[in-house]
């Protein structure tokens, strides 16, 4: 299982290292969603710093999306789907392999929006430790509810506003625990702050167990 | 609605039945019941005043809610283990149902909320959860409604079904979480004292609103079966249709080019083996 998951995940981001789609659209996208943010708020005020957590996982989940989409996407030209659902590898493993791919997609996008949050907004980064565990335990949740939803999804007409009216309201709960987080975290309140992380690290395990139980199914005759 | 027909011989004529009609009927009784206790006989409560006559539709109809979405979990379960229609349009009816008495709650909560907290909405924890309950399974129709074959529609729809079901306590846990650290809750909970008649119109509203769901779910149910053996008949008939017409025309139009053809001053012989 982990063998396809790591053969699943290797052949995503080759896709994606020699198609290069996140880094010429989905990054240029993310920066302009913060530009975006710095024009609806007052840039100068300090309206922004106290928002940054909440601006940062929005942002991140609006990537996540692009990010599935664009994952099951690959998949459905050219028959890809038939060719995984008869290569015999195990469902779970390609739903990890899948989540995996997305999750160090949107990690790599992480580093460079908190980048130019604190740039931009001038954020001062504090409690680094507990910001890149919350980071690395939401991503997760994400990418593991992402993908679920994503396979539920693929090959059905109008997919591309259904993946967002299934997947946003039903990950609410990483928003809220993933910006608290990192609202602690930057005031200084670490212990706090690990306690939303505990909490995400939850999330993080129902949803991947769900979603590698329900893939199997789910990709059959999709 | 229609008789029984060649494509499903024991499908019902119509959505009603006798349990049906008499169950209709006691609900029709227990809402005249309601209103009465709930508008006139109930005295007003010492801290809410009138307000309070609202709670006997709300509390129903969250509680009705509870129902409808549990039972659309339950059955969307056990649609994954037996795979029979039966549990999908269960699963469907109740989901409606749920949803419809979900918006009611809502929006009677907010009714209550605008004189007693003097504003429609408050970011509590089990309003927000509700809303976003709301929109889970308005999520979970939209996929009920998609065009596709039945049975995967059927299965994705469970597994969307039962990833609610599974977020539900998440999201419950985790809105409850992020309000407490925010502010002290600010409803003071249910009178301490609850006075005997309030108690009682309050429980008679949850008695006839989980009938009106009995009921509302079997009609509902019923309407998605006869729709589908409609649509299922309707396919039937139509290539019924095109069978039956399929000689006629077609020894028609052959005619058609057969004497277009001798105008011509060609053979018919090559076009009849063609077609």
């Amino acid at each position: 299982m982990l063998t396809d998951a790591r053969l699943v995940a290797g052949k995503d981001l080759r896709l994606e290292y020699r198609s290069r789609v996140t880094l010429t659209q989905v990054l240029p996208f993310v920066v302009a969603i913060v530009l975006l943010f710095g024009f609806a708020f007052e840039p100068d005020a300090d309206l922004l710093i106290d928002v940054t957590p909440g601006l940062f996982w929005m942002t991140v989940l609006f990537t996540a999306m692009l990010s599935v989409q664009r994952s099951f996407g690959v998949e459905s030209s050219d028959g890809v789907a038939d060719g995984l659902r008869l290569s015999g590898m195990h469902p779970a493993g390609i739903y990890l392999g899948k989540a995996a791919a997305v999750f160090l997609q949107l990690l790599a996008l992480e580093v460079v929006l908190g980048l130019a949050v604190s740039l931009l907004y001038g954020t001062p980064i504090r409690g680094l430790g507990v910001l890149i565990v919350t980071a690395l335990l939401a991503t997760a949740a994400l990418a593991g509810a992402g993908t679920m939803f994503g396979v539920l999804a693929a090959g059905l007409q109008g997919r591309e506003t259904l993946l967002p009216l299934l997947f946003l309201p039903a990950v609410a709960p990483v928003l809220i625990a993933a910006s608290q987080s990192f609202e602690l975290a930057l005031a200084g309140d670490s212990a706090s702050g690990l306690r939303w992380s505990a909490l995400l690290a939850l999330f993080a395990t129902v949803y991947v167990s769900f979603g590698a139980l329900a893939f199997g199914p789910l990709l059959e005759e999709s | 609605m229609t008789a029984p027909t060649a494509a499903s011989p024991g499908a019902p004529a119509h959505t009603g039945s006798n349990a049906t009609r008499y169950l209709g009927l006691v609900v029709a009784g227990g809402m005249a019941l309601l209103v009465a206790l709930a508008l006139v006989i109930s005295p007003s409560s010492v801290e809410q005043g009138d307000a309070v006559r609202i709670m006997y539709v709300h509390v129903p109809s969250a509680t009705t809610m509870y129902y409808g979405f549990g039972l659309c979990g339950f059955a969307s379960a056990m649609y994954l283990w037996k795979r029979t229609e039966f549990w999908d349009l269960l699963a469907g009816a109740a989901a409606e149902v749920g949803l419809v008495f979900c918006g009611l709650a809502l929006a009677t909560g907010a009714i209550w909320g605008r004189p007693t907290w003097g504003s429609y909405w408050q970011w509590d924890a089990r309003l927000t959860s509700t809303l976003l309950l709301f929109v889970l399974f308005t999520g979970y129709l939209a996929v009920r409604a998609l065009q596709m074959d039945t049975a995967v529609r059927a299965k994705r729809a469970a597994y969307v079904a039962l990833f609610a079901m599974i977020d539900l306590p998440i999201v419950h846990y985790s809105v409850d979480w992020w309000r407490s650290l925010h502010q002290e809750p600010t409803l003071a909970r249910a009178d301490p004292t609850i006075d005997g008649m309030l108690l009682f119109t309050l429980m008679t509203g949850m008695v006839v609103f989980t009938l009106l769901f009995v009921w509302l779910v079997m009609h509902r149910f019923r309407v998605e079966f006869l729709a589908r053996r409609h649509e299922t008949q309707g396919l039937a008939q139509a290539i019924e249709a095109r069978r039956a017409e399929g000689a006629e025309p077609r020894a028609r139009s052959l005619d058609l080019i057969a004497a277009e053809a001798s105008t011509a001053g060609s053979s018919t012989e090559g076009l009849e083996a063609t077609t």
